[in-house]
């Protein structure tokens, strides 16, 4: 096991790319090879990404574990350098568990399915590489890599939204996500090249720099303008307004499995990166701007919310329902206090979980139903006895019910919000109340009520929509339940941050 | 005077191997028109294999000058040198076909092409003003018969008149500049310019009016802004694999000789061009990007990409550091691969089709996966994207601009420049994608691509790959030849 302890990190990297390179030679027309090929990627990436968690020493969560280092650039010291701490073995395991999850509900994709898969690992694999990388060269070369399938993903294999009032083509959604994100990733490439020089360690090594800032090497100007550029760069990808536009559309338009990653996964991505580049390396620039990003992550979960409360598109309602939800991450890191940057961990772990079974139950509907319009949807739960039943679980835990892994996460979050902030905190529970307001009556209307006659041969979830939920469902359950074993693995890592910071 | 003419075996190899070439053509009856075809493309190939096999195996560890500074057979040229026959190598193969469908003239076709390897070749070991002068006009001779070569096509025609006489009055600009270096220095040689641009030179306007000119004539052949006018039009009309050359060769050999120039020669005045050359690649860069997004010819938007890939080397070229001429050759040669695929891509398409619009591409991925797969790596590489050569070779040439090696991170403004063009060169190159992923057309009949253009194609893509993927090696390589290059005076890390 020791020489698996070693390479688990990177072999998480190379498996879906194998898994892709493998795809490249596989006959298009051979389309359940492809699904059984790409199941299997999927199971055994869980497995290693179980494997990671689990050995992860909790009893030595302070420090970077698992931890592989390979030259690949001298002259410029980039290293090929693979690690975990606290807060990124959660992270690992979610990836784990919403690939698997996402992988099999990919298996409904009937057209080119050989290169939809191809992009997915892609972008599976950058992921991966982003959350475990310890060197800020791949941290951001994974970044930009979980994005370049992205386009084609949405645009090839998305849906367009047609209303009579609002209509949105795929490539709209498609297009407006990958130019911003990629306007936001220019904000940290400089950043990146510019704390990389003015550290003059010649290491891109996340630890280095660390170090390099505890020793007074970036003066509070530096860091607070290179604070600012890491918060908007990686804070529009965690959909903090308001550079949250593209998240909505972007969501809407991606295909059921896309979906899930990106708002599961991909989101996370930004709010990890505040925690990697800004809390650790800049921690003056985060003393002076965490009131900032507390009151952005404020308005997040308000607006939000009440963006949801007005759409009638299920998937829409979703999406910003994910933008409400990523203000609570923002509250929580800004509250540099440990229960909220804790909580702010958990609920990473808890919101991906949960946005990636919303999107396998809205994707399901909208394959039966044709139509996402909550107005026309009605009295499904006779039909959909199984999709109701998650739907409903899925919204309790959104609206943070106890007993589901969002209460926890939430509740941490508040503490340490009220804490730090104890005015504005209130806010963030105002956000909540309208959670639950439209997510009942989401609930409500799409699944009681009567049934108008054109649902009458609405099928309920096939296999592998099922096996894919529980999968998503049992997380949920565990960590709402007996949250102990998630929160003795961040703790350490939040408080080995937090000491960094000096509060 | 002791020459060791041993040095210059690979150039007597090319010439050599350009004149066979001629004879070759000649002596095949014109009625054996594929024959003749297959036959001197296959003899250039062979010749330019042997030529770089010979340089890569005798000169690893030279390091000489030739003629009291004339020439430099160093490893700085060396590498070079392999990069230009690698690509004339590239070039030809993806040739074969095209020439033997449009252009008719097969001898003269592929001997020119040698012939302009050896012209950039020389570029890169030349180490005097003049000796750099004439084989920059080797170089553009034979790009100027090349770019006419498709008789009958008035496109072809109208480019060759126009890159001829842009090139005429370029030249007679550069040779201006030279003789002004000349009076007020009194020397050609680089080696013995260095002292008298040095500190406590004056720059009186004899001497500032011929170095701006000098590096004007170069600029022109560069394509950088604001000498770039000629490139998209002489870009749309050259047959395609002409095109491909100009847009690798002629820009690599130029780089190649400004770099040694302003090392060299220059480098103790590096504060004196050091900004003005920061803002002419700003400038290029972001000219090139802002009107490569209303193109609709797939040649025009290579075009103008490339003002913009010129307009990041100088970004490199213009930090004067080490690490700045090891980003500078690195984005060169993932340039070359990345450049490369993608013009062979546009062939395969332009051999079935006969057409070269965007609109063209619709439905490319159903027709020919993997011509779509290659383009869509190519496109992305050049915008700067992993797993590509161009995501690290742009982050490298951004380092460098922001390194100096004082501590603090100078130059920043252009650094912001370039990722801001990176992204919206990624705009233009979206709408490549979209048409070949996303649009559908009438035509679904698959492409069958020739085995030699689908071996280059494959294998330049793979090195796109292969650079973007693991440049370790590549850049040890590197590094070793541009410490040749000595007098790097400012900040060497």
């Amino acid at each position: 096991m020791d020489y698996f302890d070693r390479h688990v990190l990177e072999t998480l990297i190379y498996l879906p790319m194998l898994a892709a390179l493998v795809l490249v030679f596989v006959p298009r027309e051979r389309k359940q090879t492809v699904r059984v090929l790409g199941i299997a990627t999927g199971v055994g990436m869980f497995a290693l990404s179980a494997y990671a968690f689990a050995a992860f020493d909790y009893s030595e969560g302070a420090r970077f574990q698992l931890v592989r280092v390979y030259p690949w650039l001298e002259l410029l010291g980039i290293e090929f350098a693979l690690g975990v701490d606290g807060i990124g073995a959660p992270m690992v395991l979610l990836t784990g568990v919403v690939s698997l999850a996402a992988v099999i509900i990919a298996a409904n994709v009937e057209r080119d399915n050989k290169d939809y898969y191809i992009l997915l690992f892609v972008l599976i694999a950058g992921v991966f590489g982003t959350f475990v990388s310890v060197d800020l060269f791949f941290f951001f070369l994974f970044y930009e890599l979980a994005i370049v399938p992205m386009y084609l993903l949405i645009a090839v294999w998305g849906s367009s939204t047609r209303f009579t009032d609002f209509n949105r083509p795929k490539e709209y959604g498609a297009l407006k996500l990958v130019m911003m994100i990629v306007a936001g990733s220019l904000l940290i490439w400089v950043a990146i090249i510019a704390i990389y020089v003015e550290a003059g360690e010649g290491s891109f090594d996340i630890l280095r720099l660390q170090e390099a800032a505890a020793n007074g090497k970036f003066s509070d100007t530096f860091q607070s303008v290179m604070f600012l550029m890491v918060m908007v760069g990686f804070g529009l990808l965690a959909g903090m307004w308001p550079f949250h536009t593209w998240s909505p559309d972007g969501h809407v338009a991606a295909p059921t499995s896309v979906s899930m990653l990106h708002a599961g996964v991909l989101m996370k991505l930004g709010a990890f990166g505040i925690i990697r580049m800004g809390m650790m390396i800049l921690p003056e620039g985060m003393q002076q701007w965490a009131l900032l990003l507390f009151i952005l992550g404020t308005i997040n979960v308000i607006y939000g919310a009440v963006s949801a409360l007005a759409q009638h598109d299920l998937k829409y309602v979703i999406g910003y329902s994910s933008v409400s939800h990523m203000g609570y991450v923002l509250m929580g890191i800004a509250s540099m206090e440990v229960l909220g940057v804790t909580g702010a961990a958990m609920q990473m772990f808890s919101h991906g979980i949960m946005t990636a079974l919303f999107f396998i139950l809205a994707g399901a509907i909208y394959e039966r139903a044709h139509t996402r319009d909550t107005l026309v949807l009605n009295g499904l739960a006779t039909r959909m006895k199984w999709g109701t039943a998650f739907f409903v679980v899925a919204g309790l835990t959104s609206l943070g019910l106890p007993g589901l892994s969002g209460f926890i996460s939430e509740l941490l979050v508040f503490f340490g919000a009220f804490r730090t902030y104890p005015i504005l905190g209130v806010f963030g529970v105002i956000g909540a109340a309208l959670t639950a307001i439209y997510m009942l009556r989401l609930i409500g209307r799409t699944f009681y009520g009567d049934r108008d006659k054109q649902w009458d041969d609405i099928t309920d979830l096939g296999p592998r929509e099922l096996t894919a939920a529980t999968i998503l469902l049992i997380p949920i359950f565990f960590v709402g339940l007996y949250p102990q074993p998630m929160l003795r693995v961040i703790r350490p890592g939040v408080d080995a941050i937090l000491a960094g910071l000096g509060s | 005077m002791n020459v060791d003419f041993s040095l210059l075996v690979p150039e007597f190899l090319l010439a050599g191997v350009g004149f066979l070439v001629l004879l070759v053509d000649m002596l095949i009856p014109a009625s054996q028109e594929r024959r003749r075809n297959v036959v001197t493309g296959v003899a250039a190939m062979a010749g330019l294999a042997v030529a770089g096999i010979v340089a890569g195996a005798t000169q690893a560890d030279t390091d000489e000058v030739m003629y009291e500074g004339l020439l430099f057979i160093d490893r700085y040229a060396l590498v070079f040198k392999l990069l230009f026959i690698g690509v004339g190598i590239a070039v030809i193969g993806m040739s074969l076909d095209y020439v033997a469908r449009k252009l008719h003239h097969p001898g003269e076709y592929y001997a020119m092409i040698v012939f302009a390897v050896l012209g950039a070749t020389l570029m890169a070991e030349a180490g005097e003003l003049l000796t750099a002068f004439i084989s920059i006009e080797l170089l553009s001779f034979s790009l100027y018969v090349l770019v006419g070569l498709a008789r009958g096509d008035k496109r072809s025609a109208e480019a060759s008149t126009k890159y001829i006489l842009l090139g005429a009055i370029s030249t007679a600009i550069m040779l201006y500049g030279i003789s002004l270096l000349f009076g007020a220095l009194g020397t050609t040689v680089f080696t013995d310019m260095a002292p008298l641009l040095g500190a406590g030179a004056t720059w009186d306007l004899t001497m500032t009016l011929g170095f701006v000119l000098f590096i004007a004539g170069l600029g022109f052949k560069l394509a950088m802004v604001p000498f770039h006018m000629w490139s998209p039009d002489v870009y749309e009309g050259a047959p395609t694999p002409v095109t491909a050359l100009i847009a690798v060769l002629s820009k690599a050999a130029t780089v190649a000789l400004i770099l040694r120039f302003l090392a060299e020669a220059a480098s103790s005045a590096t504060d004196e061009w050091r900004f003005p050359l920061a803002v002419l690649a700003a400038l290029t860069m972001t000219i090139g990007s802002l009107v490569a997004v209303v193109q609709t010819n797939i040649k025009r938007l290579l075009a103008y990409s490339s003002i913009a890939q010129v307009g990041f080397i100088l970004v490199g070229v213009s930090a004067m550091t080490v690490i700045g001429a090891n980003a500078v050759l690195l984005h060169i040669v993932g340039y070359a691969f990345t450049t490369l695929a993608a013009f062979a891509v546009v062939i395969a398409v332009e051999n079935h089709t006969g057409k070269e619009e965007i609109s063209d591409y619709a439905g490319l991925a159903r027709r020919s996966p993997w011509l779509a797969m290659v383009m869509t790596g190519a496109l992305f590489s050049l915008a700067g994207l992993p797993i590509f050569a161009g995501f690290i070779t742009k982050f490298y040439l951004f380092v460098a601009a922001a390194d100096n090696g004082a501590g603090a991170p100078d130059m920043l403004w252009l650094v912001v420049i370039a990722v801001a063009n990176s992204v919206i060169s990624l705009y233009y190159y979206i709408r490549v994608i979209r048409e070949m992923y996303v649009s559908e057309s009438d035509d679904t009949a698959s492409m069958p691509v020739a085995p030699v253009l689908m071996g280059v194609i494959t294998l330049m893509f793979a090195g796109t790959v292969g650079v973007g993927v693991y440049p370790g090696p590549l850049n040890d390589a590197i590094n070793a030849s541009v410490t040749v290059l000595t007098p790097w005076v400012m900040f060497a890390p």
